[in-house]
């Protein structure tokens, strides 16, 4: 297994030797912003991509099939359609948030994107408290679909905007105490450590009932920040037109859409990297012979492997589910996920105490 | 021509004694303009459970201003057909509580109906700015003292220092052209106010200027989803004037006809209920299978929406050679796919907990709001015309007339499912013994029905359709009213809408199955 710390100290190396200090970090900065949003960008072309393909399998269709080979242009060339749109600016509406708010939610998605470790030391920032980051960051996308919703002047966009506020904090504490439970049975907040840990055996593999309920409130939860189905509330097409995003064209929309699409790999990307190994391969303990070849396969494929495999789970609940109703979906949050989640997190502090885990 | 009168001051009186005998479904309030013996309006009602029919007739003979009592408190759809008849007669109904106008605008002038009425452009020009919106509700009201009633009370229809937002009359989930304006409070609606005539395009009024061919075409093109079964009250109702005969296999083929319309028209039901939930992946099922339906209708008709196919004394053209075949293989096969239908959307657990005890209409007030259909049939009542008052077919076949007692959106979409599988059922039957015959009757050249009053109706797709015609002789009539399906649910939904939330507002409007064309007419 390929370890790119190595890569990336050679490269630091090779720039320091040939530029002063300060102009060296600079570099690298620029290097990595561009790697980063290449590689969003990538992601985000993949999974439309396989979103509508996905979707058609799920409706017995063929999804797109006339632009390209199989339809794989479509989403370029949708995306130069929405390039080429008019923006339309509303007279009432307020212009500094309404322009800001679709940068806010795209910030903090590519932020949070930097922060996945997609292989050994192939990860932007790692520090002690990476995972705390990671969660801290992601949550500042609601303040932007707030402020969209609410900058916007459009009544549907506030019911929306004011929906998504209380549905996207109320699962923010879920999330947070699935993520807890992990950080409780591996000790330690910092993802490069977390991963590390689980070359020995994934945690919900180690941590047994505990992490799995806990990886099923992730994953509930989860949707529900995404504001996909059955989770949609805040756009609920055919209640609020399009909810909070209803006023904006062109690449405002497509921002706010492509953040959306991009979060739902983020989540899978953390439930990728807490639950089942990051990219650490699938090992059994004592086979050794197999180990040995899990390993030869590179820590970036079984990453991607195993976050699209949770992205497929999404779309795969997307497409079935019918959307909750607001009530609903603060009862369920309030009333079961909060209550099970803290008890689970109760069960998991006590198998890790009595030393119950593998 | 012979009607027989109520006095008007007789008529509450009479009306009310009506009602304590039993007869509790307003059928039809057809506003009527007699010219020299005044305008008035004939009121059919139904006893909902021995089925016994009696038309009652009252006139005014001021022209004025003429005045009738309101019975808006006795039959509650009545709040909606009286705002019909002052919209196109200009009968002002005492004692009910919101008389505006329904379909056209607040600014029109005359009223069309009317036989003096004047269409002239420069009264009622394409007007460029927007309708100015009506306030207050307006109440007309018998004083004391006075011998007209006058606006006594003004009630706002909504305050505006709620949060007022309007659903439509552009909106995914309203199914067409329907307007609700809403106030809200967060999430919960707090009062309704239902605006349609977006689509209105006088059919009534057109028919009264056209020969009896020329208005078939107009039934398809007030409820799309029902065009054969409105179609089929026309031909009906002009065939019993006549006295024309049809041949058995003309029969066969309508009831055929009739009930695969009727399963299109559900599984949209199904589908547009499924989308409007959020379940997208339920809405492309129920599509996929309502292809074959039109694929059928097509080889056939000639037409997937507007079909144009069955004509005075019989259909536009016979059968195709394929069709029993095709037919036969669809409904084998729509068996099987309802069952994908339950297990994907039905049964799922928020589908249940999002329908289960929404919008429930119990079942007087559903005979009261003459909700007739899937949705009267979900509140309990046995409304089936084709078991009331059985036409074509539908007294000799066997078939099974779904009653639910929920009353609810879960219900209702129950009772469509259900209803599916009965239709196809008939359809089994019938579809082997098709007889020979000719499909088409011959007609004299010019139609001309005989003077008299006639009606006929049919079990539309979403309930009890009925054709009204009122005849001097004419190659034309003097008055022609359908009984809109649509109509009653609105005023049913009105009711049922006010404090769910805006969620479940789509829900109710989606399980309710209204189709706007047919509410405007």
């Amino acid at each position: 297994m390929i370890d790119f710390n190595s890569v990336t100290t050679a490269i630091d190396r090779f720039l320091n030797s040939v530029l002063p200090h300060q102009a060296a970090t600079l570099v690298e900065c620029l290097i990595i912003a561009v790697c980063a949003i290449v590689a969003y960008l990538t992601f985000a072309i993949v999974m439309i991509y396989m979103e509508r393909k996905v979707c058609a399998a799920f409706q017995c269709r063929v999804g797109p099939d006339r632009v390209g080979k199989w339809g794989l242009l479509q989403v370029f060339s949708d995306v130069f359609k929405m390039l080429t749109k008019e923006i339309i600016e509303l007279c009432s509406s307020d212009k500094i948030l309404y322009t800001l708010a679709p940068f806010l939610v795209i910030m903090s998605s590519i932020i949070t994107f930097s922060c996945l470790p997609f292989d050994n030391g192939l990860q932007v920032l790692d520090f002690n408290i990476g995972i705390f980051f990671i969660m801290a960051a992601s949550s500042f996308g609601i303040l932007g679909i707030l402020l969209g919703g609410w900058s916007s002047n459009n009544k549907f966009s506030m019911i929306g905007a004011m929906r998504s506020g209380g549905q996207m904090i109320s699962y923010e504490l879920s999330m947070g105490l699935s993520v807890l439970t992990l950080v409780v049975l591996s000790g330690t907040m910092q993802i490069s450590d977390l991963v590390e840990e689980q070359t020995k055996g994934w945690f919900i593999f180690r941590g047994h009932i505990p992490a799995f309920i806990a990886f099923i409130i992730y994953i509930i939860s989860g949707n529900a920040e995404t504001n996909r189905a059955p989770f949609d509330l805040p756009e609920a097409e055919s209640e609020l037109t399009a909810g909070f995003h209803t006023e904006y064209s062109g690449m405002g929309f497509g921002l706010f859409y492509v953040a959306e699409f991009m979060n739902m790999f983020i989540i899978a990307g953390i439930a990728t990297t807490i639950f089942l190994g990051g990219w650490a391969p699938f090992t059994i303990p004592g086979a050794d012979a197999f180990n040995s070849a899990m390993f030869m396969i590179p820590g970036f494929v079984w990453f991607l492997g195993k976050t699209f495999f949770v992205i497929w789970l999404l779309m795969w609940i997307r497409w079935t589910f019918p959307r909750l109703r607001i009530d609903q979906v603060l009862v369920l949050e309030w009333k079961y996920m909060v209550p099970i989640g803290l008890l689970n997190l109760l069960i998991m502090t006590i198998c890790v105490v009595m030393g119950w885990t593998f | 021509m012979e009607v027989n009168f109520i006095d008007i001051k007789d008529f509450r009186e009479t009306m009310l004694a009506h009602r304590r005998k039993g007869m509790d479904f307003l059928r039809e309030l057809i506003g009527m303009d007699w010219q020299d013996d005044g305008l008035g309006a004939i009121y059919m009602l139904e006893n909902s459970s021995t089925h016994e029919n009696i038309e009652v007739a009252v006139r005014t003979l001021d022209r004025e201003r003429p005045q009738l009592p309101s019975v808006s408190d006795i039959w509650m759809v009545a709040e909606l057909y009286e705002r019909e008849v002052y919209d196109f007669y200009g009968i002002e109904f005492t004692g009910h509580h919101d008389l505006r106008r329904l379909y056209l605008r607040n600014d029109w002038v005359g009223f069309p109906l009317r036989k003096d009425y004047d269409a002239s452009e420069e009264l009622n020009p394409v007007r460029m700015e927007s309708e100015p919106v009506e306030e207050f509700q307006r109440e007309y009201d018998i004083q004391d003292d006075r011998e007209m009633a006058e606006i006594v009370e003004k009630l706002k229809i909504l305050h505006y220092d709620q949060y007022v937002v309007n659903i439509g009359p552009q909106h995914p989930a309203t199914h067409g052209v329907l307007h609700f304006h809403l106030s809200l409070e967060g999430e919960e609606v707090r009062k309704v106010d239902i605006r349609c005539g977006y689509i209105h395009r006088g059919i009534e009024k057109l028919c009264e200027s056209r020969t009896y061919p020329q208005i078939l075409p107009f039934t398809d093109r007030l409820d799309y989803l029902s065009a054969h079964q409105n179609r089929h009250a026309l031909c009906m109702c002009i065939e019993n004037a006549m006295e024309i005969g049809v041949s058995d296999r003309v029969q066969y083929i309508r009831t055929i006809m009739d009930e695969l319309q009727r399963i299109d028209s559900h599984l949209l039901m199904y589908s547009c209920m499924a989308m409007d939930m959020g379940a997208i992946t339920g809405f492309i099922y129920g599509f996929r299978e309502r292809e074959k339906i039109l694929d059928i209708m097509e080889e056939v008709t000639g037409g997937r929406l507007i079909q144009n196919y069955y004509v005075i004394g019989g259909v536009q053209a016979d059968i195709t050679p394929g069709f029993a075949k095709k037919v036969k293989e669809y409904c084998n096969d729509q068996k099987i796919r309802i069952k994908e239908y339950y297990d994907l959307f039905v049964n799922n657990v928020i589908f249940r907990n999002r329908s289960i005890g929404v919008g429930v209409l119990s079942r007087e007030d559903a005979i009261s709001f003459g909700a007739t259909g899937g949705t009267g049939r979900a509140s309990g009542w046995a409304c089936d015309v084709r078991k009331r008052h059985p036409y074509a077919m539908y007294g000799k076949v066997d078939f099974k007339e779904i009653v639910h007692t929920g009353g609810d959106c879960y219900t209702r979409l129950i009772v469509r499912l259900e209803e599916i599988l009965e239709s196809i059922g008939i359809i089994e039957q019938l579809i082997d013994n098709i007889p020979e015959g000719d499909y088409k009757t011959k007609t004299k050249p010019i139609i001309k029905l005989p003077e008299g009053r006639f009606s006929a109706s049919v079990e539309g797709s979403r309930g009890e359709f009925g054709v009204f015609i009122e005849s001097r002789g004419d190659k034309m009539p003097y008055r022609l009213k359908f009984r809109p399906t649509g109509l009653p649910l609105l005023a049913a939904a009105h009711k049922i809408m006010k404090g769910c939330k805006i969620a479940d507002l789509i829900t109710i409007g989606a399980s309710l199955d209204y189709v706007i064309p047919d509410i405007d007419r």
